[in-house]
């Protein structure tokens, strides 16, 4: 035990005597946090909209006001002109323009839509807010509401109900950040000791293989731990993503994740030969396929049938999908069984596929 | 009991001969000497002591336990490594270094401090400072220190002087000498000849063969057997071909800034070899008879294998 508590104590040493490793192991998730929840948003904010008013009456004037209080909007210019309107779509200074025509029912809505899902979006928002009561009157276009056979589809949306980029993306970077930090360290630290020759020493000592490795994830563990608390209290206070389920059963559940990252960080510590190697391993072979096929940004289910078989093996889908019951949908341990499950089983053929790799000679 | 038994150990990486049916034995308590040049297979047969890897044909022991089957039990404590490159940490400290090692060992410095006492005093001023920021003698004098806190049996030291200045060259073999009277067997390797005459026996190690093997004295007297001359002249560059074509030459090489000249038994009679050179035309001619260092005989030893080959 103490020759354990003397290994785990020397890799903390390695950890805090370096300052890049320290920055990346402590500031990354926050700004990682910080950037998903603010910069790399998929909502779109104070859109800069144009306005052709040809009815210029009360009704119209209710109208750009209500668009002027959105957040979503900003109002560009109020213009009676037409061909200011394309003027300003073709200088790019407008997302979206509104036409009130002199009389009837109808307000048309122009879309640059150079960029689609800006587009979809935007026009979401504008048909929300010209289908609202006016102040002090009746649905002033209710013709809007009741295209498509005059059925009127109300919707309320379950679970996040602002429909806020930021419930998907904190599961996800929480996927990304425990992966990146156990597997891509641990990697490094194995292959470090190989790679300036103290691996040397330490076969020859009467050191077991199993201690080796459990001592160097060890500190990579507590440290993802302390990494879980920041992230949880950054999103709660600073995003306003609400925690709904049990914390102490998403602590656990992302406990179990991040072991999952040890054991594929020890892994890929059996492939590589360097530093470097193990890097570009844990970068390419990790990073990618959490961003791409966990669901985190792009839904597994459009996916061709291969790729969504390639997306089973990946950790961070079941570990995002899991997050998001507990967190958001505020389910109990009984709905994440299955994704526990997954998990307990890859960290126990990775580990026994490390141990069994993992060798005692040169 | 013997130390170190090695018995006919062959290795080959992939098509690369490392080894080649090399046999030695090093006593308990005998400060054993593997030298050669670079490449010679020195690391390879150290790091299959050490149970680091396993050799294609052969057996060794080290104290009493063979390497291929009693690996477990030699890890237990029973040899001190000490690889050829720096293989401590750099960014713990001296101490923490040695604190280390002690306790993977499942020991203390305070235990075995009488060990290393006399390497520790050396390095202790610096014991704060880390490791990495140490000169290239300072290091292997940790190294030495942390290969010796758990107190083995044996010692396989893999190169230690290298890149270390003469001063703490010198530190280090009187360190060794010191351990080699306390009963400790070494096995040192070094591509430095003039380290050899420390040592208690030497091995001459060049491509994968243990060339020969004896106490460095003897050797001297027995390689001492046919006269040695050091001979300079004003043209050197012509001299060493002129030598080689001296018929009473058995062998000549450049030797610094003089060129060493062994002559065939019988033949010992340097005045007719001045009066030779000067018939070549050479002037400034000095022939100084020398004593054989561990050097020359090297050079004999790897001229005549490669005769052979």
């Amino acid at each position: 035990m103490n020759q354990f508590l003397s290994f785990v104590r020397k890799e903390f040493c390695h950890i805090f005597r370096d300052v890049r490793t320290m920055l990346i192991l402590l500031l990354m998730p926050i700004i990682l946090v910080i950037l998903f929840g603010y910069a790399i948003s998929t909502e779109i904010r104070r859109s800069p909209v144009a306005v052709l008013d040809h009815r210029r009456d009360d009704v119209s004037f209710k109208r750009i006001e209500q668009f002027r209080g959105s957040e979503y909007f900003t109002l560009h210019t109020t213009t009676g002109n037409p061909a200011e309107i394309h003027d300003l779509f073709r200088k790019g200074e407008i997302k979206i323009a509104l036409i009130f025509p002199a009389d009837g029912e109808e307000a048309a809505i122009l879309s640059d839509a150079t960029n689609p899902n800006e587009a979809t979006a935007l026009t979401q928002y504008a048909t929300a807010i010209l289908a609202s009561p006016l102040p002090g009157a009746g649905p002033f276009y209710p013709t809007l509401m009741q295209r498509g056979g005059g059925v009127k589809a109300e919707v309320s949306l379950l679970y996040n109900p602002q429909m806020k980029g930021s419930y998907n993306f904190v599961p996800g970077v929480m996927g990304l950040i425990l992966i990146l930090i156990c597997a891509m360290m641990t990697s490094v630290g194995v292959v470090r000791e190989r790679e300036t020759g103290s691996m040397e020493v330490l076969l020859v000592s009467p050191l077991r293989p199993a201690y080796i490795i459990l001592a160097k994830a060890a500190p990579y563990l507590l440290i993802s731990i302390v990494n879980i608390a920041t992230i949880l209290l950054l999103s709660r206070f600073l995003l306003d993503v609400p925690i709904r389920g049990s914390v102490a059963l998403l602590i656990a559940f992302s406990i179990l994740y991040a072991l999952v990252a040890l054991c594929l960080g020890l892994f890929i510590s059996t492939i590589a030969d360097t530093q470097q190697a193990a890097m570009l391993i844990s970068g390419v072979a990790l990073m990618l396929p959490v961003v791409l096929l966990s669901g985190m940004i792009f839904p597994v289910e459009n996916m061709p049938w291969i790729l969504q078989r390639l997306s089973d093996v990946v950790p961070a889908k079941w570990y995002i999908a899991g997050v998001k019951d507990v967190m958001i949908k505020g389910l109990g341990y009984e709905s994440i069984l299955r994704e526990t499950g997954i998990l307990a089983l890859m960290a126990i053929v990775l580990t026994a596929i490390s141990i069994k790799r993992f060798n005692t000679r040169l | 009991m013997n130390s170190v038994v090695v018995q006919n150990i062959s290795k080959a990486y992939g098509g690369v001969t490392a080894l080649e049916s090399v046999s030695l034995n090093v006593g308990g308590g005998e400060l054993f000497g593997l030298i050669g040049p670079d490449g010679a297979g020195k690391t390879t047969l150290m790091r299959i002591l050490a149970t680091l890897l396993l050799p294609d044909t052969g057996s060794a022991k080290v104290c009493g336990l063979d390497v291929v089957t009693d690996w477990k039990d030699i890890r237990r404590g029973r040899i001190g490594y000490m690889p050829g490159r720096f293989s401590l940490y750099q960014d713990l400290t001296v101490e923490e270094n040695i604190r280390f090692f002690a306790s993977v060992f499942r020991t203390t410095m305070e235990k075995n401090y009488d060990l290393i006492r006399d390497i520790y005093v050396q390095i202790a001023p610096f014991r704060h400072r880390r490791a990495g920021r140490l000169s290239g003698g300072m290091k292997q004098k940790l190294a030495l220190c942390c290969a010796l806190i758990h107190r083995p049996d044996v010692l396989l030291l893999d190169e230690p002087t290298t890149g270390v200045d003469p001063v703490s060259r010198v530190e280090l073999w009187d360190m060794l000498g010191r351990l080699k009277r306390q009963g400790v067997g070494i096995l040192v390797s070094t591509p430095y000849m003039d380290e050899a005459a420390r040592c208690d026996r030497i091995a001459l190690m060049y491509s994968g063969r243990c060339l020969s093997a004896g106490e460095p004295g003897v050797i001297c007297r027995e390689a001492g057997a046919s006269a040695l001359y050091a001979v300079c002249s004003d043209n050197m560059y012509a001299l060493l071909s002129d030598l080689r074509s001296y018929p009473g030459a058995l062998s000549c090489y450049a030797f610094g800034r003089e060129h060493h000249l062994r002559l065939k038994p019988g033949e010992s009679d340097a005045s007719l070899l001045t009066g030779w050179l000067c018939d070549k035309g050479h002037s400034g001619i000095t022939v100084e008879p020398i004593s054989v260092t561990i050097e020359d005989w090297f050079m004999d030893k790897i001229v005549q294998h490669n005769e052979q080959e």
